[in-house]
This record gives structure tokens, sequence and C-alpha cells, in this order.
């Protein structure tokens, strides 16, 4: 789609000596104006541009934050309350942050089921939705290593579990969490080093988003109908179409965000994490952020040794195995169709899938015994099932629903059988660009 | 929505305009806490007054104490200090205003309005020096008050500039004598 | 997390295309759209049942585990706590300033003997309806330790309004020490540190109807739930104290601390335990979350802002797009 030419004409003198020497005005025309999207995406393809912007909020109340906290391990805990007490508009700043991180991961969740969907992922988007998966992997280590800046019981106690997986590696396990510990458990070294690493990664993040917004921009939106882009009667400009639908997208979003900062803003977080950290005394049950929930909850379901492999190590690999699935996905799914629209079976399969997600979710928030225990092993089971079974088989033998010949051609049915603009639709396409 | 709507330029202006400028309100009431956030916070303005107990000071000596991070230097001054503040021409001084935040701004620099009334042999001054924010030395130079190392500033002995880069007398800030030996700072 | 977003998605969508509605018949109509209203309420029941009928088979499940095991019971607190109204929950909250004069009163006299507060400096009391007098006079009433002086030792002076209450204990050893093991926690953040899980499917009504008071909750139903016999069979370990509203186990360290006519209340309010609990909680909210009012009255604002702004870009959004089949 990109690769059609440049429409960008400077109309003004410096505009034409600035687009001669450096055309960064030309690249953002071509990019965020010009750029010709599919007519038919739904409120799921905004959720692009509200991850941006969650991005940023995030960078810019983290770095505000970062004026005022200490990362000492006798001083953290302390500053971050003087945030929340002293500090001019703290507050705000703080509890923007900390759900923040919350609806960032909410977004992202939206955005990934959403490709899952669609098949957004599928060729020639390999890389664009493994860029993602960067993303989504860079988020988790941000998420994880903000949550133990505040120094709380929860902080502490999610530090040390998680840099525990490590040591289930066979020989150099324990060599490996001390170099990420600093020591030989969570303390004041830990705490440096996450945050400045915490500092570090979200730039990364950006850096990443800007290689994934440019695999994006050379293979196009995906849509709806998974139908690629025909002609210029399928696609719409940028802006002002998708600008305007993405702000409206925007602000019904932080509409919600909004609720939670004022309302509601330790809902999404822990008690124990406003007690300060103590490395004596571990909570009765450590949980660790809602985002990570599903994961936890496939880690603990192996409580069996499988073969050589012992049950530590086993509930690690799973864990990781679980999001290696999703780098796997493009290559796992056989379908010639994208859109689970036209796959029946898919779409049955999809939604047990979201379900699954969600139950494993629970879990993770549950005690590890009784009856849990099996159930987060069944559901640990259909998760593996759904990407190593379902995806490759469907594809094999499931038959699709006729599919319309073209983008323009499915909305067009869709406005016959209702009530739209019949006489506009063929005619008002790309009114520019 | 109607077919007429479509042709009718001035509800869609209206519309486009009213929109922005709700997203310019927005924008600035954003940026707001972050700006605020920069402020001095509450902890801080609280620190904002000190008490001295300056009851072991004879005449001739000096103490320092900090007061809003910088040092505020309290002199109880010798009589020829007192009388070679007093001897000096108001039309010989580079800045003629007092500098004291007791007084109203325009007040002029004699020596008693460097001080306090009853109180002139005092000196309570925020010892920076209003050249580049350096410390001056007490007690140097050729006036016999203050001398800043870092610019050659020089000041008399009610702190006001005679001589160098500094354009202004040093501050005299907000005190009060709460009893004989107490001075209440801020 | 997720259903939720897809139910917010079928919205948003409907609002979108509101000619669109289900009566639509046409299989290949409906099979176009991305959003099939209906699929996804079909969906969103399938899970709904799916997490209902787990959720029902787990606590059915524990329930029939405790019901053998009244006398030894492994989940805590053995009582949810006690729901109670209060002056600063819903959406329009404020602090009852006489009620945490009262609380304050009660954490000077009873609590501050074993309990520090190491957060809330004497300063914030003006949130109180405290004079900036008031506030001088009751910080000098404290003694805090200083220093160090110019001749190099400690020393010391009466409070003044910047200080923070001072703590009862030198530190926590000592804390540990003068109280069986255990150093009572600290309470600046108490009423956030402690509440009690909600469980499903409370902790999704507890988004609409704004829940925040579960520390207070808490605080006020383990202060009122002394005194009461702990079934037949039940071991009490010496030197603690059976509380059925205790979050992690059957009994704990402190005993009953409030009793009836214990502080005297100038403003005529009844002096009994439930009443203490009852201020000091609120009390302990405010100690907690200071900003909570000035964050609730923002948060109205800033709700109706996005109410207001998102009508005009959606009606800005039907104009672009008017003429555009999509």
């Amino acid at each position: 789609m990109s690769e059609g030419h440049s429409t960008y004409t400077p109309k003004t003198g410096l505009g034409r000596w600035f687009d001669a020497r450096m055309p960064l005005p030309r690249l953002v025309y071509d990019s965020f104006v010009a750029y010709p999207v599919p007519r038919n995406l739904n409120y799921a393809w905004t959720f692009g541009g509200i991850l941006s912007i969650m991005l940023v909020a995030q960078m810019v109340t983290g770095i505000v934050l970062a004026m005022h906290y200490t990362s000492d391990a006798n001083l953290a805990f302390g500053s971050v309350e003087k945030i929340m007490r002293d500090v001019n508009s703290g507050w705000l700043l703080r509890y923007m942050h900390a759900n923040g991180a919350s609806f960032f991961f909410i977004a992202v969740y939206i955005h990934i089921f959403r490709g899952l969907y669609y098949g957004s992922y599928k060729a020639p988007r390999e890389l664009l939705w493994i860029l993602g998966c960067i993303i989504y992997l860079l988020m988790m280590a941000t998420g994880f290593m903000g949550y133990v800046l505040p120094w709380g019981q929860m902080s502490f106690w999610g530090a040390t579990v998680i840099t525990g997986f490590f040591t289930a590696i066979p020989l150099v396990g324990d060599w490996i969490q001390q170099l990420l510990l600093g020591g030989f458990a969570v303390d004041n070294p830990t705490l440096n080093r996450f945050f400045a690493l915490h500092y570090l990664l979200p730039f990364m993040i950006a850096g990443v988003v800007v290689l994934h917004i440019w695999a994006l921009h050379v293979v196009g939106q995906s849509n709806p109908t998974g139908i690629e882009v025909k002609s210029k009667t399928d696609t719409v400009a940028f802006t002002p179409y998708a600008t305007i639908k993405d702000a409206f997208g925007m602000i019904v979003f932080l509409f919600f965000f909004a609720y939670f900062v004022f309302y509601l803003p330790n809902y999404l977080g822990h008690p124990d994490n406003y007690t300060v950290a103590n490395p004596l005394k571990t909570p009765a049950h450590i949980v660790p952020e809602w985002y990570f929930l599903p994961f936890y909850a496939i880690l603990r379901a192996i409580t069996f040794n499988i073969g050589p492999i012992n049950s530590k190590l086993g509930g690690v690999l799973c864990l990781f195995g679980a999001i290696i699935m999703l780098f796997l996905v493009p290559w796992l799914d056989t379908s010639k169709v994208r859109s689970a629209v036209y796959r029946p079976w898919y779409k049955l399969f999809f939604w047990l899938f979201v379900a699954d997600a969600v139950l494993l979710g629970w879990l993770g928030s549950q005690p590890a015994e009784g009856s849990y225990v099996f159930m987060a092993q069944m559901a640990t089971l259909f998760y593996f099932f759904f990407f190593l079974v379902a995806l490759p088989v469907l594809g094999l033998i499931e038959t699709p629903r006729r599919l319309p010949n073209s983008i323009t051609e499915a909305v067009l049915e869709k406005n016959k059988g209702g009530s739209g603009h019949p006489a506009a639709a063929a005619a008002a396409p790309q009114t520019k660009g | 929505m109607s077919a007429t709507d479509i042709h009718d330029p001035n509800r869609r202006d209206f519309l486009y305009v009213a929109t922005g400028m709700a997203a310019v309100v927005g924008a600035g009431a954003v940026a707001w806490p972050f700006i605020d956030q920069m402020r001095p916070d509450a902890s801080t303005l609280a620190l904002a007054s000190v008490e001295v107990d300056v009851s072991s000071l004879a005449p001739g000596s000096s103490l320092i104490v900090k007061w809003r991070g910088k040092p505020v230097v309290v002199r109880n001054r010798t009589e020829k200090e007192m009388k070679d503040g007093e001897a000096v021409n108001l039309s010989d001084l580079k800045d003629p205003i007092a500098r004291n935040a007791n007084l109203p701004s325009d007040a002029p620099a004699t020596d008693a309005n460097r001080t306090t009334p009853g109180k002139e042999a005092w000196m309570v001054m925020v010892q920076v020096c209003t050249h580049l924010g350096c410390i001056p030395l007490g007690q140097e130079g050729d006036f016999g008050g203050w001398f800043c190392p870092c610019h050659g500033s020089q000041y008399d002995t009610a702190g006001r500039i005679r001589k160098g880069p500094a354009p202004e007398n040093m501050a005299i800030p907000v005190f009060k004598f709460v009893s004989d030996t107490k001075i209440l700072i801020g | 997390m997720i259903p939720k977003s897809g139910d917010r998605f079928s919205r948003t969508n409907g609002t979108v295309c509101p000619e669109i509605m289900l009566e639509q018949k046409d299989r290949a109509v409906e099979n176009l759209r991305g959003f099939g209203m209906k699929k996804i309420l079909t969906s969103l029941a399938l899970l709904g049942l799916v997490a209902i009928g787990t959720g029902a088979a787990g606590t059915s499940a524990f329930a029939a585990e405790e019901a053998h095991n009244a006398a030894a019971p492994t989940h805590f607190p053995i009582n949810e706590p006690k729901e109670m109204s209060w002056s600063f929950t819903g959406p329009f909250g404020t602090y009852d300033k006489a009620q945490l004069q009262r609380g304050l009163k009660v954490y000077k006299e009873v609590c501050s003997a074993c309990h520090s507060m190491n957060l809330v400096a004497f300063r914030t009391l003006s949130d109180l309806g405290y004079s900036d007098a008031q506030i001088k006079t009751l910080s000098a009433e404290y003694t805090i330790h200083d220093g160090p002086n110019d001749a190099g030792d400690m020393f010391d002076r009466p409070g003044k309004p910047s200080d923070h209450f001072p703590a009862p204990f030198a530190n926590e050893e000592a804390a540990a020490a003068s109280n069986g093991g255990a150093a009572p926690p600290d309470m600046s953040l108490l009423a956030k540190a402690r509440g009690v899980e909600r469980g499903f499917p409370q902790f999704v009504f507890d988004i609409f109807t704004q829940y925040d008071a579960g520390g207070p909750d808490y605080i006020h139903s383990l202060l009122t739930g002394y005194d009461q016999t702990p079934p037949a069979g039940m071991v009490i370990p010496e030197g603690t104290h059976y509380n059925p509203y205790f979050i992690s186990a059957v009994s704990l360290k402190m005993p009953k601390p409030l009793s009836d006519g214990q502080v005297t209340y100038d403003d005529g309010s009844p002096q009994t335990v439930d009443q203490y609990a009852r201020d000091v909680a609120a009390f302990l909210t405010w100690a907690a979350e200071p900003h909570m009012e000035d964050r609730k009255k923002m948060g109205f604002r800033v709700l109706v802002f996005l109410l207001l702004f998102g009508a005009l870009v959606y009606l800005t959004k039907r104009k672009v797009w008017e003429g555009v089949a999509h």
C-alpha cells in the first residue's frame, strides 16, 4: 500500500525548502494524513491509537514521578507516600501511572485478541505480529519492575517469586538469579537496577512501536473481512476518517480510565502493597498484578514431574511456552481465510479461548489448593490445545463461509440490508488522497 | 441526520470549532498537574520558618542557620561596624534600595533600614551573593563586611554592595525578635 | 476484563450504527459484520456460564470442607467484615470532620500507646478542621527527639506543626519486644493496607457501586469483634485473643483495645465501642488517603468533561463519515 507514490506537495516556500532538505513533513503527511486505511475498520481497530496514547501517558507520568521517587530500599516506600501526600497533584500522577499500567494492559489484550479474531497475523503481517509480541514482552518486564518500585510487601515478594523462576534452570539457575538480584535475595541492589531498567524499557518499547508502525504501513491494515485492499474504493484517507474515529475510541477508553483513577484507584492493586516490604514475612498468599494472572495460573498448574523435568522447571517452561505460542501463531494457523467472521468453528474456539484465558486469570488469583488446581490444569491444557491443535487442524478441516469479492462489496452488501446510505456508498469512497 | 445537513457548512464549522476548543481546554487541564508537581511540596513549605536562639552571640560574633535551603547569617555587630554602616552616604551606594522584606520595597538602604528598630546591632541576612549565588565570606574585603570569592563582589558591614559585579544588596528575610534572645526567620 | 471489553465493543459499535439492529435476518449480512451483536451476546453468555459454573463448583466444594472444620478453619477471616455506611464513600463522598476529630481523639488516647503513625504530619490536621493555632498547641503536646545540636548531642524538644506523629517505640524490635513478639503495625496506611478479598461475583459489582471502604469496614469489624465465644474445640494459642474478623488467623495478639466510656467525647456522640470503632476507622481512612475529597471532586469534573467532549467528537465523527459507507 505504501509503495504508492507520495502525494505530498508543499504549499509554501518554507515547506519546499524543508522538503528538499529533510522531508519530515512529507513523512508525517504520507503516514498520518494521506495513508489509506480500509473503510470498514470497526472500533476494535482504534486500540492501536489508544495504546499509543497510553504509552505516552505512562512515560510522561513516569518521568514526573521519577523526579520525586527515591530508589533506596530504606526510602522508596516513604518517597512514594510523600508523592501521595505532599507533592502537588502527586496523588493524581501516581494513581494515573499505577492505573495506567493496568489500562495499558487492558488495551493490549483487546488489541491482541482482535488480531487473533480477525487473523491479522497471517501473511504478509507475520513480522508485524512478532514485533507486537516483543512489545508485549517488554511491557510485561516493565510492568513487573515498576510494581517492585513502591517497595511494598507485594513488590518485594512478587520480585522474589518471579526472579525465582530462573532458579528452575538446571546448573546455572542460581547463578542467574544472583546476577539478576545483585545479591542472595531481593534487596537494595535489586531495587536500584529495577528502577534503572524500568526507566529504560519504555523507550525501548517506543522504539519497537516505531518498527511496528513501520511494518504496518508497509503491509497496510487488515480489516474485519480479512480481504486485502484491492482498489482505491476499498480505502479512505487516514485523516480525517481514521483520526476522528480513533479520537472517539480514545475518549471512551479514557472515560473508563478516569473512572478508575478517580473513584477506584486501588481496586486493581493489592492492599498488601501499602505495607512496607518485610524480607522476613511473606504475605498470606502472593498474587501478581492482574495482567499476569493467567500465566501465574499456568505456572502453578504444573504440580507433577514430567520425566526428568521436575514440577518447578515444568511450570516455568509452561509459562514461557504460553508466551512463545503467541510468537508462533502465524505459522500454527493453517487456514487460508483470515477472519473468524467466515470461520464458524474457529470463531467458537476463539471465544472458548477467551473464556479459558479469563478463567485462568481468575484461578491465578485464587489460592492453589483443592479443586482450583485441577481446574487450572484443565484450563492450561486447553490453552495449549488451542494453539497446538485447534489452530492448525481447524484450518485444514473447516469449510469457510462464502467470502465477498472485495471490501467495497462487503460494505455495500451490509448496507443494502440495513438502512445505510446506499446512494453515497459507491460514489464517495476515498475522498482525499 | 438529514440530507440538508451535508449542505449546511455553518453547522459543520461550528461543530468542528467547538470540538477543537474542547480539545484545547482538555489538553490545558491535563498539562496543569505536570507543571503543578514541580512547585515546592507541602513538606517543603512547612519548613519555611526557623527559630534561632541568639543568646550566646556576643558582639562581633555571628552564626549561620539554614533557612529554605540557604544560609542566613545572624551577626551581632560591633560598635565600629555599626558606626561604619551609619557613616555611609546613600549616594555612594551602588544599590540604594534596602532590600529588606520587612519594609516597603522602595525603602532606602540606610543602615537602620537594613536592621530592625531597637535591634540595630543585629544583621539578619541571606548570605548569598546577589551576583550568581555564591556564599560570601564574612568580615573580609575593603569595607569590613562581606567578600565574595567567586567574582570579587564586596559588601559593607550592613551587607550593602559596594564594589564588584553583584547588582543588589544582600537580601534581608522576613524575621522578628520573638524575645530578646530568639529570632523567628520566615 | 476481556468479556467486559468485548461488551463495550458491542455497545460502542451499536451506537455507531444504530440503524443496524438485531431484527436483521439476512445471514450473509450478519456474517459480514465484524461484531455481530448476537454472536457477542451468545459468547458472553457462554463465558459467564463457564465462570459461574467453575466459581460455584469451587465455592461449594470449600463450603463443604469448612462445615466439617468449624473448629479449625483454614480460610480467614472467619466472618466477612460488616459493611457500614460511611460519609466518604460514593462519588460525592466527603469526610465528616467532627467524626475525624473524634477518631483522632481515640487514636491519641488509646491506639497511639502502641501504634505509630509515621507518615502523618501535624500540619495536615488542618484537614480535620483545626486552626493553625490549635495545631501548634496540639503538636507542642508531643516531645520530638531531635538533633544533633552544636555540641553533637541529641535532645528533646516540643513538637512543631511540620513534625510527624512520634512513634511510641524507638524501633520495630523494641515494639515487638514490648508486645509479645508482634510489632503493632504502623497506622498511617492501615485503612488501605487491609481489605478482605470480596470474591466473585462481588468484585464485579464493586466496580459499579464504587466500593472503597474495605479498609474501614475491616477495622470497624475487628474492633467490635472481640468478646465472642470461639466454636467448641477451637484451639486459641496462648497470649492471643479470639476474633472471627481477624484477617489472617483465628486470634490475634492485640487484646480488646476499646471499652464503653473509655474516651470522653465533647460533642455528645455516644461513648460506645461501636462509635469509637467507626470514628477511628474514619480517621484512619483520612490518614491513609488525605486527598480523597479532592480526588472525587476532580473526578466528577473530569468525567463530565469527557462525556461532553466525547459527544462532540462523536458528532464530528458522524459528520466526517456521513456519505461514506463503512
